[in-house]
């Protein structure tokens, strides 16, 4: 028996990868030489390297090639999700400056673990075999769960690590069953042929084993894009993490999952779609539903913020369950979306936090539509994107994906959406109704916005408004990106 | 030396009950070390299921799988006892319901 | 002047709500008036001008498109934004930058003691524009867009003054109730994109009637939600609580918002989708008996109540309700037409009100007024003007809109929608006498504070009133009955609805009423219809004479009455128990589910006290947080769980 080598493996393929990997690399050098009082320059190294990459990324678009024996692939979904991630952990460094030294951690390997986490994410995204996808997943979680317990003297940030860290190895472990029944059932770990197989080229492959493989991998990748029920680490984790690392979790892990989840049920589980349609389906609602009446009771921001990304999870899989191209782009679409509004609404939560000692519960926020104009006004428009107002990109995301699953021929999913969005509209509309309604309890300190803040905060409401008014640029990349994987 | 015919099919059911034992070891252990160790055994279950369905396929894909696994099992260990070690120090227990301070 | 300055009608208010937006607090109010007032008076120059070339135009030629920019252009979904002018939106133009203007004249003096100056004309002016922007709007996303966008503003404005917890409430009240009509509006579009593959209204009007099949499933489902939608934002039965809970903005924004505009964009996307409409009769059917029970419903409310902007705000609630019955029995031309009277006498009333506040010292209460017609001498002569107008008498404004569509609503819909009509007709002559003579006649039953201040309001006020008093008075005769070539109006509207013609025979009764004015007026007998205008001309003098002798002549009487009529009174004193009634069959059940899983979350939210939440949640966590328990055990189960369900469905399959 021989096994060929791959002479497939061309590093151009991934590059980015390599860029983001090798820097985090060398941020753990630099720790040894930089002396104490220096190492927040870290953050700008690992800056560089996000900048690097991205426009190493960038020059990629268009391009389609497979590689590693077809287990990676570079094509223009994995691009369109490495800008998004490169973006979102760029947006994340330059929001934890205040915070890392105001709570007095600025260690490199902070730095280091962003982008270790954001070469898991790239591996991701363009893998296309089930071994590349768990590869992923792991120096991703790993590289999360010591994030998210960062705060080691805290014990609300140890115990997120905690539970994020055993739910995780759990879940985990079912998505690896997952996929060893899968590769019992068809021989094979690369997606194209496990759909092959199942959709009946070749030899007939045991059923049972196909199903209980396949609902094994759903519910690992549910874990990670916290679909209900198997979201209850979300609340605890996104409250206990530090809160820029929140904002992290709630963007790039989440676009990362759902990149593997549209690679894995869309060419390994797609000819099976009649299959796990209304799983997913019964799945979106109930995601939609328990995280919008949850954020509805909450006091403290980062845990609605976490049930409000519940909630916009469900949104995203009305897309998947939507499937094909049309489906697939209002996904794609509406993730890109959700990042930047997210990201701009935690943006101004870490803001509160590092300049005016508050931000963590609803009450303060109090009376800060006066005190701070600009930081209402753009907390305002975030929120109102979230809850989906024209002329915002949040309305033409779920107007888009309202619309597939319309037009696919899921209105229920689609009548449960509309009806979730009005839903939610009450608890984002309660942070205005405090910042422009209610006075403040105690006075304000004066802030001054930070120039990484500001440039965070610019990026966001740029691509919250921005896209609303002119969606084209992003609807014609989720668009492409969707269609090359079906090509 | 005698040798006895094992049909593949016990390997997955052996595969399959170590699997349970983990998940029910992991639902009803109150340490967090033993938890931990559930999880262990999950993998390994895995593990088992993929060489034994590699040597079914006649393909190698199932044990290069493997190692990938535990090589990450590895680094799980590493960083879910270094949490435990830090919770440990702060609350002086290894107990799972001793820690929910978030909830709700 | 070039139409192709229309874009600039909506955009000038865009600009001037961002200049006192973002210079809010640091300009001085003379330039935030003049940016204010100024911007809008520039785009009702250029909407007269865009007007008068329309006018010059030849009849069928009249419709003009500017795209601005394409929205969303993906293939299967192509979306531009792009204005369209046509005799329908012109009207609609004319009226949303015409009474805005005055009201915005208005708000210079009303609103001048006001902190927040900047950023209230910074929200009018925002508000101006996303209603511009629905009503030229050329497909179902931009009108979509200037929907909510209204939505939105009214809220700001509603709750403008936030410091009233009532106020805050009233605007959140608003604010919810029409996310439940812009569901079916939302629903209602979805469809439409499924059955036309386009939004826009070119596409979908000419196609429908060769898509949709006549009194088709899916065109009445299509006009079911959008009505939905228009009751949420017009609010008609059942949707109506938040318009009289609204008065608690600044009088100007009820005047403009709550009166004249805002409010009637429900009827104005009926009209626009009159081809739909015409496919579904049943849909039709349902529209005129809301509207027509809507119209008696609200006047029966007004009848007492005492706060006098309320009465004003169910009497809006009923005008609108005759709005969707001319739009329900397919005189859409008619609907129209009241509809800008209305505007122009309505707008009048809330403004004249809000003068009467202003010089009462912020009274709102009717029972602390009277005699005020001596104090007032302007407010009262143009509220006497606008109160003739709406009772329906000639001939001001109101005596043609009101009758025409009382006249179509007997000869297309029958009896019993006329008799309703008349009988709203009656009630509204009474409720407007009975405000109109508490307020200025009688004995003045002022509190000692308001009379110290008692002054007649500035010019700034009082010019708006006069010249509104003149178009409640004249702006019928653009739509003189009987009269040949009388009706101006119908003959402008003509163009847009002259497509009903094309749909299907069996619509043709209604369509052709609306369609061929002409054909239609030709046939009908001049002599029942010169009878019905003197029979409502009759009601609604009799309306009057009822509330003289109650109000005037014989102050004690509805005491007397209400005393006697005890339950009948309280019936409608509480305005039907409606809010009690969502209350304990909506809101309590559902409060008391919450209760049990997340403790008074309804009424804390509702109430707004959020600091009060997190407590009262402490006390009770519900279900869901107690699933929540933070033991990860437990987390570990329920994924277990989920586990379980998902593979036996997918086993047991």
């Amino acid at each position: 028996m021989t096994f060929p080598f791959p002479v497939d493996a061309s590093l151009s393929l991934i590059e980015p990868l390599l860029i983001v990997c090798g820097v985090g690399i060398l941020l753990l050098l630099l720790d040894l030489v930089l002396p104490h009082g220096q190492k927040h320059l870290t953050a700008w190294v690992a800056l560089g390297g996000l900048g690097w990459a991205l426009i190493r990324t960038l020059a990629q678009w268009g391009l389609s090639e497979r590689g590693y024996a077809g287990m990676v692939s570079l094509d223009n979904l994995s691009t369109l999700f490495n800008v998004v991630f490169l973006c979102s952990t760029a947006i994340v460094v330059l929001l934890s400056m205040a915070f890392l030294k105001r709570e007095e951690v600025e260690h490199a390997e902070y730095h280091a673990l962003l982008l270790f986490a954001t070469s898991g994410m790239m591996m991701l995204a363009s893998g296309l075999d089930l071994i590349t996808l768990f590869l992923g997943i792991e120096v991703l979680s790993i590289s999360l769960y010591i994030l998210a317990g960062y705060r080691r003297n805290s014990d609300a940030s140890n115990e997120a690590a905690m539970k994020y860290f055993l739910l995780g190895a759990f879940a985990s472990g079912i998505l690896l069953y997952g996929i060893a029944l899968v590769y019992g059932a068809t021989g094979t770990t690369s997606l194209h042929r496990i759909g092959e197989a199942i959709a009946g080229v070749g030899a007939p492959v045991p059923e049972g084993l196909i199903y209980a493989g396949m609902s094994l991998i759903l519910v690992g990748l549910a874990f990670k894009v916290a679909a209900v029920p198997f979201h209850m680490w979300t609340p605890d984790v996104y409250q206990g993490a530090p809160t820029p690392i929140t904002a992290f979790l709630s963007a790039g892990p989440k676009a990362a999952a759902f990149a593997a989840f549209l690679r894995v049920f869309f060419i390994a589980f797609g000819p099976a779609q009649a299959e796990w349609d209304m799983v997913l389906g019964v799945i979106a609602v109930l995601t939609m539903t328990v995280g919008n009446i949850a954020a509805i009771a909450q006091t403290n921001v980062k845990r609605m913020l976490a049930y409000s990304s519940i909630a916009h999870s469900g949104y995203v899989l009305i897309g998947l369950v939507s499937g094909g191209l049309v489906g697939g782009t209002g996904a794609v679409f509406y993730l890109m979306a959700y990042v930047a509004m997210n990201l701009g609404a935690f943006g101004i939560v870490v803001l509160l936090e590092s300049k005016a000692d508050r931000g963590e519960e609803l009450k303060d926020y109090a009376g800060i539509g006066f005190k701070y104009p600009l930081i209402g006004a753009l907390l305002s428009l975030f929120m109102l994107s979230l809850s989906g107002i024209p002329p915002t990109v949040g309305f033409v995301g779920k107007l888009y994906l309202f619309g597939t699953a319309v037009q696919t021929g899921h209105v229920w999913l689609a009548v449960f959406g509309v009806l979730n969005s009005a839903i939610s509209v009450f608890y984002y509309l309660r942070l205005l109704v405090l910042m422009y309604m209610r006075e403040s309890q105690e006075t304000l300190p004066a802030i001054r916005i930070p120039l990484a803040m500001a440039v965070v905060l610019t990026v966001a409401a740029v691509g919250t408004l921005w896209p609303g008014l002119f969606p084209n640029t992003w609807f014609h990349a989720a668009q492409e990106s969707v269609r090359s994987i079906f090509s | 030396m005698s040798t006895i015919a094992v049909p593949l099919a016990a390997y997955q059911i052996l595969a399959g009950a170590l699997f349970t034992i983990g998940v029910v070891g992991v639902l009803v252990r109150r340490s967090a070390l033993i938890v931990f160790m559930s999880i262990e055994l999950m993998l390994n279950a895995v593990n088992l299921s993929f060489v034994a369905f590699s040597r079914q396929h006649g393909s190698m894909d199932g044990h290069i799988f493997v190692f990938f696994v535990m090589a990450v099992a590895a680094a799980e260990v590493a960083i879910g006892l270094a949490i435990l070690i830090a919770i440990f120090r702060k609350r002086e227990t290894a107990n799972v319901d001793d820690v929910h301070l978030l909830k709700g | 002047m070039s139409l192709q300055l229309l874009w600039l009608v909506p955009i000038l208010p865009l600009l001037g709500a961002l200049l006192n937006g973002l210079g809010a607090g640091r300009l001085p109010r003379k330039v935030v008036s003049a940016i204010g007032v100024g911007s809008v008076g520039a785009a009702l120059v250029i909407a007269l001008g865009c007007f008068a070339t329309l006018l010059g135009m030849p009849g069928e030629e009249r419709f003009f498109a500017q795209t601005l920019f394409s929205w969303i252009d993906s293939g299967d979904l192509s979306v531009a934004v792009r204005l369209g002018l046509d005799p329908l939106s012109a009207v609609m133009m004319l009226v949303v930058t015409g009474v805005g203007f005055l009201i915005h004249v208005y708000s210079t003096g009303y609103m001048n003691h006001e902190k927040d100056y900047g950023r209230y004309f910074s929200y009018l002016n925002l508000f101006t524009f996303c209603m511009l922007m629905l009503v030229l709007a050329d497909n179902f996303l931009v009108m979509f867009f200037g929907w909510e966008g209204v939505g939105l503003c009214s809220y700001l404005l509603i709750g403008f003054w936030y410091t009233k917890p009532s106020a805050a409430e009233a605007g959140k009240k608003a604010f919810i109730v029409n996310r439940i009509g812009d569901w079916g509006f939302l629903i209602g579009i979805f469809l439409l994109f499924v059955t036309f593959g386009s939004l826009d209204f070119g596409r979908v009007f000419t196609e429908a009637p060769s898509i949709l099949p006549l009194g088709g499933g899916m065109a009445t489902a299509i006009a079911l939600f959008l009505f939905v939608g228009a009751t949420g934002k017009s609010a008609q039965i059942p949707l109506y609580t938040w318009l009289p809970d609204a008065m608690e903005g600044p009088t100007p924004v009820s005047a403009l918002i709550h009166a004249a505009t805002m409010v009637t964009a429900g009827v104005y996307m009926i009209a626009r989708c009159h081809v739909l409409y015409a496919l579904a009769p049943t849909a039709l059917l349902v529209v005129a008996v809301v509207g027509a029970a809507t119209a008696v419903y609200a006047a029966t409310i007004g009848l007492v109540q005492k706060d006098i902007k309320r009465v004003l705000a169910y009497s809006t609630v009923s005008q609108l309700g005759y709005m969707f019955l001319a739009m329900g029995v397919s005189a859409f031309a008619a609907g129209i037409f009241h509809l800008m009277t209305h505007a122009f006498f309505k707008a009048l009333l809330f403004l004249g009100a809000g003068s009467v506040i202003h010089a009462l010292s912020g009274e709102q209460d009717m029972d602390r007024m009277g005699g005020l017609k001596k104090h007032l001498p302007r407010t009262h002569a143009t509220m006497l003007i606008a109160t003739l107008a709406i009772a329906g008498i000639f001939p001001f404004a109101g005596f043609f809109s009101k009758d025409e569509i009382l006249w179509k609503a007997f000869s297309n819909g029958g009896p019993i929608l006329w008799a309703a009509g008349v009988i709203g007709a009656f009630l509204t002559a009474f409720y407007m006498f009975r405000l109109y003579f508490m307020t200025f006649h009688g004995s003045e039953r002022l509190t000692p504070e308001a009379k110290g201040h008692l002054h007649e309001s500035p010019n700034s006020m009082t010019i708006p009133l006069m010249l509104l008093a003149v178009l409640s008075l004249i702006g019928g005769l653009i739509q003189v009955p009987l009269l040949q070539g009388g009706q101006r109006l119908d003959a402008f509207l003509e163009p847009v609805f002259a497509d009903l013609a094309r749909v299907g025979g069996a619509a043709a009764h209604g369509a052709a009423a609306a369609a061929g004015h002409g054909a239609a007026h030709a046939a009908h007998d001049p002599g029942q219809e010169i009878a019905l205008m003197l029979v409502s001309l009759a009601i609604a003098l009799a309306g009057i004479y009822v509330a003289h002798r109650f109000y005037v002549k014989d102050p004690q009487a509805p005491h007397r009455l209400a005393a006697r009529a005890r339950g009948w009174y309280d019936l409608l004193w509480n305005k039907y128990w409606v809010d009690e009634i969502y209350d304990a069959r909506i809101v309590q059940p559902i409060v008391r589910l919450s209760n049990r899983l997340w403790k008074d979350v309804d009424a804390a939210v509702v109430d707004g006290a959020v600091n009060g939440i997190g407590r009262k949640i402490e006390q009770g966590a519900g279900w869901l947080r107690l699933a929540q328990t933070g033991y990860v055990q437990l987390y570990a189960l329920i994924l277990t769980v989920g586990l379980v369900v998902v593979f036996g469905y997918l086993a047991l399959r």
